[in-house]
C-alpha cells in the first residue's frame, strides 16, 4: 500500500514506547469530580442540578444552550457539591460542576439499543442520541459531534475520515483504542457515516501502529464502505486539512471548514464514543487518555472520568519519580502547559505529560537568520519567519495581511528553528491582538 | 495526593524542539570552509595561515567590540563572525599585506552588519563588501597580489611577510589569475584548475575542495542546491551560447576565478538570500546572468563578488513573489 502524506511538516522523535504496548487501564475512582460547563467548541452547557442535589452516574447535569453547544453528565453518583468557577486546562477558571461520590458508582439505566434497533434508526435518531449523549471530538478541539455530522442544507459530504494518525509524540491512547476496540471504531464510524449521509468512509493510521493497522483490517475487511488507508508517519499528519490533503488531495480554503470540500474528520475516540452512546446507550463519562513523560513513574494509558482532578490520575501512575516542571495537557506539539493540578480531566484530554526540568526547554531565543527552514515545514504554506518578525515588531495588521490567520498552530516551524523563536507564541498573541482590534472597530461603528 | 514542590512553567507550544541551534548551522558552515582554506595553506604557503587567523581574529574583536560599546549583549559565540573572518580572508590575493584583512574585516562587521543590528538583519554579505571595500580602497593589492602556486616551495614555507615575498624573487613567484587573458599566467591545465594549482583568491583556487565543502553543506540540508546549480548552470548556458571568442573553455570558465566559492559558500548565505527553493533558483539565476555580463563586456576579469551583492539587494524582491502558494487556494481555480 502506498503511504500518503501532505507537503512540509516535520519528523520529531515519537516517544511512545513508555505507553504504546500498555493496555488502557481503569483508572481508580476520584472522590470528587469537577466537571467544567463548557469544555467543548460552542456555547456552554446549562446547569441542570443545584447543589445538593442526588446523582447518579451518567445522569445529565448539562443542557445544549445552542445548535453549537454539548450536554454534560455526571461521571460519578453521590451529591452535587458545588457549582461555581474551578480551576480548567484550557482557561484559567470555569464554571463547573463538583460531584462528590458516594462511593457506589450508581448508574443510570442506560438504554441498549439491540443490533436490529440500532440498524433502523434514522440519521435524525442517531444525531439525537449523539447529542443526548454529550459526545464531541476527542481529539482535542472538543467539537460537538451531533453538529459535525449534520453538513448543513445544500452542503453534502462524500468522504467521512476516521482520524487514528495520532502525529502527537507520547499520545498512545488512539493506538490502544484502535488496536483494542477496533470493532467499535468501525461500527462508530458506520453510524457517523449514516448520520452524515455519507457513503465512503475511511480510517487513517499512520504507518507506526501497525498491530491498530492489524486490528482494524480484519473488521474493515467486513465492511465495503469503509477502507483503510496507511499514512506516512509525519507531523501534523492528523491535522484535518493535511488529512484531508493527504487522502483527497483537496485543499480545505482558507477560514473554510473540511465540509467546503465535501469531506470531514472525526477522532477514532470519537467514533467509539458515538459507538457506546447509540448502540450502548452510554453518555461521555469517561475516556482513554495517556499519562506519561520523564517525570512519570510509571506511564500508562487510563480510561478516566471526565472531571478527574489531574492530580488524582497522576497518582494512579505512581505519582511523580522526579519533581516535575512542566505538566501539559495534551501532546508536546499543540497541548497546553498547566498550571495546577487541580485542573480535571476534560473531554478533549488526549494526554497528561509530565515533564522534568531536563526535559523543558529553553525559551531564550536569537534573531532569524532567514535558513528557510520554517518555510519549508509549514504545512500552512506560510512564512512563519516573516510572520515572527512582523509580530515582534508590534505590526499586526500586517501580519493579519500575510495569513496569519491561516496558521492552526501546529508549531513545526518553532520546533525546526534554530534560533529558536517562538513563532507560535507570537503569532497566538497576534490573533488576539487582531481580535481585540476588530471588536473595538465593531464598536465605533455602532 | 501527589503535590508540587515548585511552580510548574507554563509556556506556549510546542514543548519540544529539534537539537539544531544557530551555532550548529554556523558550526557547519566553518566545517564546510575547511578544504578550500587548507587548499589555499597549501598552495600559497604559510602566510595564508596567518591571513586567515589575522582576519577571523579581526572579525571577531570587532563584533566583540562594537557589541561592548553599544552595551548589548556579545553574541561572537554564535560563530558567524569567524565565517565572515574566514570567507573574507578566502577572498583576498594570497600576497597582500597583513593589515589589509584586517580593514577588511572591520569594514565587513562594522559596517555591513553591525550597522544593520547585527546577525540576521544584514541587507549584504559582510565578507563581500569587505572584499569591495578592499577593491575600491586598495586596488593595487587586491589585484597584483598573486602568487604562483607552490612558490614556497624553493622560498620557504613560512617565508611569511610581504617583504620576503615582494624581495628580489617576487617577479619569479607572481602569478595571475587565468581569467585575465592579457597578462598570461603560467600555463595550466584543467586538472590544475580543478585541484587548484593556479594563481587566484585564497579560497577559490581548489574547485575540488569548494566542492566537497559545498556536498557537506548540501548533506546537512544547510544550503539549497538551487542556488549554486543555477548560478553555474545558467553562467554555463550564457557562456556557451554567447561566449565565442573568450580564451577559456566553458569547464575552465567554471573553475577558475571566484564562481565556485561564490556559487557554493556566498550566494548561498542564509541571510542574504531568498528564502525557499524557488526563490534560490531564480538568485542563482540572477547571479549566473550578471557574473556572464560582467565578464564577457565589463572591464574587471572577476565579477561574482559584484553579482552576489545585487543578487542580495534583490532578496526581499524575490521573496516576495516566491511566497509559497496559499493552502486552499489554487491558481486559476473558481472558489467554491
Amino acid at each position: 500500500m502506498k503511504l500518503k502524506s501532505f507537503r512540509g511538516g516535520i519528523h520529531p522523535p515519537e516517544f511512545k514506547q513508555a505507553t504504546e504496548n500498555k493496555p488502557i487501564e481503569r483508572c481508580p475512582l476520584p472522590d470528587k469530580v469537577v466537571i467544567p460547563l463548557h469544555q467543548h467548541t460552542g456555547s456552554p452547557s446549562e446547569p441542570l442540578v443545584t447543589v445538593g442535589d442526588t446523582v447518579h452516574t451518567g445522569k445529565k447535569i448539562g443542557e445544549l444552550t445552542g445548535f453549537i453547544s454539548a450536554t454534560q453528565h455526571a461521571s460519578l453518583s453521590g451529591e452535587v457539591t458545588r457549582i461555581a468557577c474551578a480551576p480548567h486546562p484550557l482557561a484559567r477558571m470555569m464554571l463547573a460542576v463538583e460531584v462528590t461520590s458516594d462511593g457506589n458508582d450508581e448508574w443510570v439505566p442506560l438504554h441498549a439499543a439491540s443490533r436490529e434497533t440500532v440498524a433502523s434508526f434514522t440519521p435524525a435518531e442517531i444525531r439525537e442520541r449523539i447529542a443526548q449523549a454529550g459526545v464531541v471530538g476527542l481529539g482535542g478541539a472538543a467539537f460537538p459531534t451531533q453538529v459535525k455530522v449534520s453538513p448543513p442544507e445544500g452542503k453534502r459530504l462524500d468522504l467521512y475520515i476516521a482520524n487514528g494518525a495520532e502525529c502527537e509524540p507520547y499520545l498512545t491512547c488512539d493506538d490502544r483504542l484502535m488496536r483494542e476496540k477496533p470493532r467499535d471504531v468501525v461500527s462508530g464510524l458506520k453510524l457517523i457515516m449514516k448520520a452524515a449521509g455519507v457513503a465512503q468512509g475511511v480510517i487513517a493510521v499512520e504507518a507506526n501502529k501497525p498491530e491498530a493497522i492489524a486490528a482494524l483490517n480484519t473488521e474493515v475487511v467486513k465492511e465495503p464502505g469503509i477502507a483503510l488507508q496507511v499514512m506516512n508517519v509525519k507531523y501534523p499528519q492528523g491535522a484535518e486539512k493535511q488529512l484531508i490533503n493527504a487522502l483527497t488531495r483537496r485543499e480545505v480554503p482558507p477560514g473554510g471548514l473540511p465540509m467546503d470540500v465535501r469531506a470531514a474528520v472525526s477522532n477514532v475516540g470519537t467514533a467509539v464514543a458515538v459507538a457506546d452512546a447509540v448502540i450502548r446507550g452510554k453518555p461521555l463519562v469517561e475516556r482513554a487518555i495517556t499519562v506519561t513523560g520523564s517525570a512519570i513513574a510509571e506511564p500508562k494509558n487510563l480510561l478516566v472520568r471526565i472531571g478527574t482532578p489531574f492530580a488524582h490520575v497522576i497518582e494512579a501512575c505512581g505519582g511523580f519519580k522526579e519533581p516535575p516542571a512542566k505538566i501539559i495537557m495534551g501532546g508536546p506539539m499543540m497541548g497546553f502547559a498547566q498550571y495546577s493540578l487541580e485542573a480535571p480531566v476534560i473531554k478533549g484530554t488526549s494526554g497528561i505529560l509530565a515533564l522534568t526540568k531536563e526535559d523543558v526547554v529553553d525559551d531564550s531565543y536569537w534573531p532569524c537568520i532567514r535558513c528557510g527552514q520554517c518555510v519549508a515545514v509549514c504545512p500552512m504554506k506560510l512564512m512563519p519567519n516573516k510572520l515572527g518578525i512582523l509580530v515582534e515588531n508590534g505590526r499586526f495588521a500586517e501580519a493579519g495581511d500575510t495569513r496569519l490567520m491561516d496558521c492552526m498552530e501546529c508549531g513545526s516551524c518553532v520546533y525546526v528553528c534554530p534560533a529558536n523563536r517562538p513563532m507560535v507564541h507570537w503569532i497566538k498573541f497576534a490573533k488576539s491582538e487582531l481580535k481585540k482590534a476588530a471588536a473595538k472597530e465593531k464598536a465605533k461603528q455602532k | 495526593m501527589v503535590e508540587l514542590k515548585e511552580p510548574l512553567v507554563v509556556s506556549v507550544s510546542p514543548h519540544i524542539r529539534s537539537a539544531d541551534s544557530i551555532q550548529r548551522v554556523m558550526l557547519d558552515v566553518v566545517i564546510a570552509l575547511v578544504p578550500p582554506a587548507v587548499a589555499g595553506i597549501y598552495f600559497f604557503g604559510g602566510r595564508v595561515l596567518w591571513i586567515l587567523l589575522i582576519s577571523v581574529a579581526a572579525a571577531v574583536g570587532t563584533e566583540a567590540l562594537l557589541q561592548k560599546l553599544m552595551k548589548r549583549p556579545i553574541t561572537v559565540g554564535d560563530c558567524s563572525a569567524i565565517i565572515t573572518g574566514i570567507l573574507l580572508a578566502l577572498n583576498l590575493p594570497p600576497a597582500v599585506p597583513y593589515w589589509l584583512p584586517v580593514v577588511g574585516a572591520v569594514v565587513a562587521i562594522a559596517i555591513a552588519k553591525m550597522v544593520f543590528g547585527g546577525l540576521g538583519r544584514n541587507i549584504f554579505n559582510p565578507a563581500l563588501v569587505g572584499r569591495a571595500v578592499l577593491l575600491a580602497a586598495y586596488p593595487v593589492a587586491m589585484t597584483k597580489g598573486w602568487l604562483q602556486p607552490l612558490w614556497w616551495r624553493t622560498e620557504g614555507f613560512f617565508t611569511s611577510t610581504v617583504a620576503d615575498a615582494q624581495g628580489a624573487a617576487f617577479d619569479a613567484i607572481s602569478s595571475a589569475t587565468p581569467l585575465v587573458k592579457e597578462a598570461t599566467p603560467d600555463p595550466f591545465t584543467i586538472g590544475d584548475l580543478i585541484l587548484g594549482k593556479v594563481g587566484g583568491c585564497i579560497g577559490e583556487t581548489s574547485a575540488i575542495c569548494i566542492l566537497v565543502g559545498g556536498i557537506y553543506l548540501l548533506a546537512r540540508k544547510r544550503i539549497f542546491w538551487q542556488m549554486p546549480v543555477a548560478y553555474i548552470g545558467s553562467f554555463a548556458l550564457l557562456m556557451a551560447l554567447f561566449g565565442g571568442t573568450r580564451h577559456l573553455t566553458i569547464l575552465e570558465e567554471i573553475c577558475a576565478g571566484g564562481l565556485m566559492l561564490g556559487a557554493w559558500f556566498m550566494a548561498t548565505d542564509m541571510v542574504t538570500s531568498p528564502l525557499t527553493g524557488r526563490g534560490q533558483f531564480i538568485g542563482g539565476l540572477l547571479c549566473g546572468f550578471l557574473t556572464f555580463v560582467i565578464r564577457l563586456k565589463g572591464g574587471y576579469p572577476e565579477g561574482v563578488s559584484y553579482s552576489i551583492l545585487i543578487m542580495n539587494m534583490a532578496t526581499p524582491l524575490i521573496d516576495k513573489y516566491t511566497e509559497p502558494r496559499r493552502f486552499g487556494v489554487r491558481p486559476g481555480a473558481k472558489r467554491r
